[in-house]
C-alpha cells in the first residue's frame, strides 16, 4: 500500500524520482558500509579468543588455502606461460629477448601474482565462505549456536577471517613462483632464451623490498578485504536459499571490484610518485 | 582423528610450499642475495651530471657487478653530485687512479657506474674518493653541441 | 552446612521455587518495524510441566521463543526466566543463562560440518573443560537417551529429518538445561517419527525434571502430551487451559482452531470488495 502511495507522489514530481532513487541508493550503500565496519570490529574483538584455539583456524586454512591450491597452481602456470609467449614476441623485435626474465618476474611479482591470486581466491574460497555462513544462517545453525551461549562471530567468523588473511599471501607467493616457472618453461625451454640471461637479468632488476615485499603487502591487503567481504555477505545474507545465492554472487563481485580498485590505490602508493 | 591428521599434514605442506616459493623469490628471482651497505666498503665519486643513475644502480668493473650505489646527494658548495657506492669486499684492489664513468646498458637500458682501473700501485680504501670521473651521456646535450658545431662551421 | 543452605536458597531463587513458574512473560509487546506481532501477552510456564503455545502460522510463536532466549528484546513488558529479567541482562549474564536453556529448532539446525557425535559434544567442548573420555561418556549417554547411539559417526546430511531432530534434542540436553524449548517439533514428520518425538519430549521432561515449552500448530500431538496450552491469535492470548478444558471452551476462535474448521472467526476469504461488484467492475 505505501509503495503505491510513493509511486503516486513520484509521478506528480517526475523530475525528482531519479534523484530520490539515487539518494536511497547512496544511503543504503553508506549504511551497508557502516555495518560492515561494525561487523569487522566485532570480529576483531573476538580474535583473542581464537588464538588459543588455533586448530579451528587450521581447519579453515585447509578449506580456503589447501583446497584453492590446485586452481592457483594451474592458473599461475598458464598465466606464466602466456606471459612468456607474449613478451617474447614483443621483445624479440627489439633484440631484447634476454629481458624476458625480468619482464615476466616483475609483472607477476608486482601485479599479476597478488591480483589474479586474489581474484581466484574470491571466486573459489570467498564464495564458499559466503555460501557456508549464509547456509548456516538460513538453517538456523548460527541462531542455535547463539542459543547455546556460543557467539557465532567468535566461533565461526573469526577463525575464517584469520585463515583467509593468512592463506592469501601464501597463495600469492606460490602463484608468483609457479608463474615464473611457467615463463621459464616457455621462454627458456621452448623459445630458446639464454638460461643464464633469464635468471641473472631477473635477479638484477627485481628488487626484494621494492617488488617482492610490496607484492606480498598487496596480497595481505587483498586477503583481508576479500575474506572480510565474504564473511560479511554471508553473515548479512537473507536466510533463504535465494538470499544465500544472491549473497554469494555479491560476495564475488564486490570482492573482485575491491581488489582491482585497491590494486590501483596500492600501486600508486608503492610504485607511483614516492 | 585420522581425517584431522591428514588435514593438518596438508596445511603443513601448504605452508612449506609457500616458504619454498618465497625462498625462490628471495634467492633466485630478486636481488636479496646481493650485498648490502654494511657488508662492503664505501667509495665516493663526484659527477657533473648523473643522468638517470639511481640508488641501487649497479657498479661494474669490466662488466662484472662489484657493488651498488647506496646514496646520491647534491653538493651545494661544489655544484656537483656526490655518489656513495658500496663495493663488495672481495674486490679490494682498485688503483687510486681508477676512473668512474656513468654508462647506459644498451640503448634504452638502465644506467650504471663503470670502474676502469688505472696503473697506480696504491689502492683505494674504505671512504676514499675517486678523482677521475666521467659524467652521464646526456642525449640532449650531445645533440645540442652537435648542432652548435654544425652551425658554427 | 551454611554453604549448603545458601546453595539451596540460590537454587530456589534461580528456578522460581520448586512448584513456581520457571518462565514468565508479563504484558510483552513486540513488533518488527510497524508490524505488531505480540500485543501485551502474559504467559506462565510452570516448572516441570510441558506447556504448549498454539496458534496459526504468523502469530509470533517463534518470536516468543526468541524473546525467552534473549535473541530479541521486548518493546514493552517483561520476560522472566528463573527470576531474571532477560531483556535487561548484559551479554555475559545472558550467555550464562543460555547455558541453562536448550532450544530445538524447527530444522534441527545441526552443524553440517560436524558428525553426530561432535554435534552433541559441541556444547560440552565449548563450555566445559572435561577430559575427552568423559565427554565421550556424556555424549553416548545423551545419544542413548534419544536412541541414536549407533548413529554417532553419521554426518547430518545422512540423517532423516526425524533422526536429525532427535540428534538436535540430544545436543539441546547435553548441558542438562533447566528449560527446553521446541520450535514446531512435529512439522513434516511421518507417523512413526511423530510418535517417537512425542514420547521423547514427555519422557525427557519427566525423567530429567525439565520444563518444556512447545510451540506448535499440530493440535492432536500437542493435546496428547502437554499439561497446559495457550492459544495465540493476532498477537493475543485468546484461550488457555488444560487440553481437556480447552476442548470444551466456548470461545468460537478456539473451537475453529482446535477443530480445524475452514471458516469461522478466521475467515476463509482474504478481505476483498464485494464479489459480484468486483466481477462487474472488470
Amino acid at each position: 500500500m505505501p509503495a503505491r502511495g510513493d509511486a503516486g507522489r513520484d509521478a506528480s514530481v517526475p523530475s525528482l524520482a531519479w534523484l530520490r532513487r539515487l539518494g536511497r541508493r547512496v544511503l543504503a550503500f553508506c549504511s551497508r558500509l557502516g555495518r560492515a565496519n561494525l561487523f569487522i570490529l566485532r570480529v576483531l574483538a573476538g580474535m583473542p579468543s581464537v588464538i588459543p584455539r588455533f586448530h579451528l583456524v587450521m581447519a579453515q586454512i585447509y578449506h580456503v588455502g589447501v583446497l584453492s591450491l590446485a586452481i592457483i597452481v594451474f592458473s599461475a602456470l598458464n598465466v606464466g606461460m602466456v606471459l612468456g609467449l607474449q613478451m617474447y614476441n614483443t621483445l624479440v623485435n627489439f633484440d631484447a629477448e634476454s629481458a624476458l626474465g625480468p619482464v615476466v618476474a616483475l609483472s607477476l611479482v608486482r601485479e599479476l601474482g597478488p591480483v589474479v591470486a586474489a581474484l581466484l581466491f574470491a571466486g573459489r574460497a570467498g564464495s564458499a565462505l559466503t555460501a557456508e555462513i549464509g547456509l548456516m544462517k538460513a538453517t538456523e545453525q548460527l541462531s542455535s549456536m547463539e542459543m547455546m551461549a556460543v557467539d557465532p562471530v567468535r566461533r565461526i567468523v573469526a577463525p575464517r577471517l584469520l585463515a583467509g588473511v593468512l592463506a592469501m599471501p601464501l597463495l600469492a607467493i606460490i602463484f608468483c613462483a609457479v608463474g615464473i616457472g611457467g615463463g621459464y618453461f616457455v621462454g627458456v625451454g621452448l623459445l630458446g632464451v639464454d638460461e643464464g640471461a633469464f635468471w641473472s637479468q631477473m635477479q638484477d632488476q627485481v628488487d626484494w623490498s621494492e617488488d617482492v615485499v610490496n607484492g606480498i603487502i598487496k596480497s595481505v591487503v587483498f586477503g583481508v578485504v576479500v575474506t572480510w567481504i565474504a564473511v560479511f555477505e554471508g553473515y548479512e545474507s537473507e536466510p533463504t536459499a535465494e538470499g544465500v545465492s544472491r549473497a554469494t554472487t555479491r560476495s564475488v563481485v564486490y570482492a573482485s571490484l575491491a581488489v582491482l580498485f585497491l590494486d590501483f590505490v596500492l600501486t600508486a602508493l608503492m610504485f607511483g610518485a614516492f | 582423528m585420522k581425517q584431522k591428521d591428514t588435514m593438518e599434514i596438508m596445511v603443513g605442506l601448504f605452508v612449506l610450499a609457500a616458504v619454498a616459493a618465497l625462498f625462490m623469490l628471495a634467492m633466485k628471482v630478486s636481488n636479496l642475495t646481493t650485498l648490502n651497505e654494511d657488508e662492503g666498503y664505501v667509495l665516493y665519486a663526484r659527477f657533473d651530471n648523473i643522468g638517470g643513475l639511481k640508488v641501487m644502480s649497479p657498479v661494474r668493473a669490466g662488466g662484472v657487478l662489484v657493488g651498488r650505489v647506496v646514496a646520491i646527494e647534491y653538493d651545494q658548495d661544489r655544484f656537483e653530485a656526490r655518489v656513495k657506492m658500496a663495493i663488495d669486499p672481495r674486490y679490494d684492489r682498485f688503483p687510486r687512479d681508477t676512473t668512474a664513468s656513468i654508462f647506459t646498458a644498451g640503448l634504452l637500458g638502465e644506467q650504471y657506474i663503470s670502474l676502469e682501473a688505472g696503473g697506480e700501485e696504491a689502492y683505494l680504501g674504505n671512504g676514499d674518493e675517486i678523482r677521475l670521473t666521467q659524467s652521464a651521456f646526456i642525449l640532449e646535450q650531445v645533440l645540442g653541441r652537435l648542432f652548435y658545431d654544425q652551425a658554427a662551421q | 552446612m551454611r554453604e549448603g543452605k545458601r546453595d539451596a536458597d540460590n537454587e530456589a531463587a534461580l528456578t522460581g521455587g520448586r512448584h513456581g513458574n520457571l518462565v514468565e512473560l508479563h504484558g510483552v509487546t513486540f513488533g518488527y518495524g510497524m508490524r505488531c506481532v505480540l500485543d501485551g501477552v502474559t504467559l506462565r510456564f510452570r516448572r516441570g510441566c510441558v506447556t504448549a503455545i498454539m496458534g496459526p502460522s504468523g502469530t509470533g510463536k517463534t518470536t516468543l521463543l526468541r524473546l525467552i532466549g534473549g535473541q530479541l528484546k521486548a518493546d514493552r513488558g517483561q520476560v522472566l526466566v528463573a527470576g531474571q529479567d532477560v531483556g535487561r541482562l548484559d551479554r555475559e549474564a545472558l550467555y550464562e543463562l543460555r547455558k541453562r536453556m536448550g532450544v530445538l529448532f524447527q530444522s534441527g539446525a545441526l552443524f553440517t560440518g560436524l558428525d553426530v557425535f561432535d554435534n552433541v559434544a559441541f556444547p560440552l567442548r565449548e563450555h566445559t573443560r572435561l577430559p575427552e573420555s568423559m565427554i565421550r561418556d556424556l555424549v553416548l549417554m545423551k545419544l542413548q537417551a534419544v536412541g541414536l547411539r549407533g548413529a554417532r559417526h553419521l554426518m547430518p546430511g545422512e540423517l532423516s529429518g526425524g533422526m536429525a531432530r532427535r540428534v538436535a534434542l540430544a545436543r539441546a540436553i547435553a548441558l542438562d538445561p533447566m528449560v527446553i524449548m521446541y520450535d514446531e517439533p512435529f512439522t513434516g514428520q511421518d507417523p512413526i517419527t511423530l510418535g517417537v518425538i512425542m514420547k521423547l519430549i514427555r519422557l525427557l521432561n519427566d525423567s530429567l525434571g525439565l520444563t518444556s515449552i512447545i510451540v506448535s500448530h499440530d493440535v492432536q500431538e500437542v493435546a496428547a502430551i502437554s499439561d497446559y496450552v495457550y492459544l495465540l491469535s493476532g498477537g493475543r492470548v485468546v484461550a488457555e487451559g488444560t487440553p481437556r478444558a480447552l476442548r470444551e471452551t466456548a470461545s468460537p476462535w478456539a473451537r475453529q482452531f482446535l477443530g480445524g474448521l475452514p471458516d469461522g472467526p478466521v475467515p476463509f476469504h482474504y478481505p476483498a470488495p464485494d464479489y459480484a461488484a468486483d466481477l462487474l467492475a472488470g
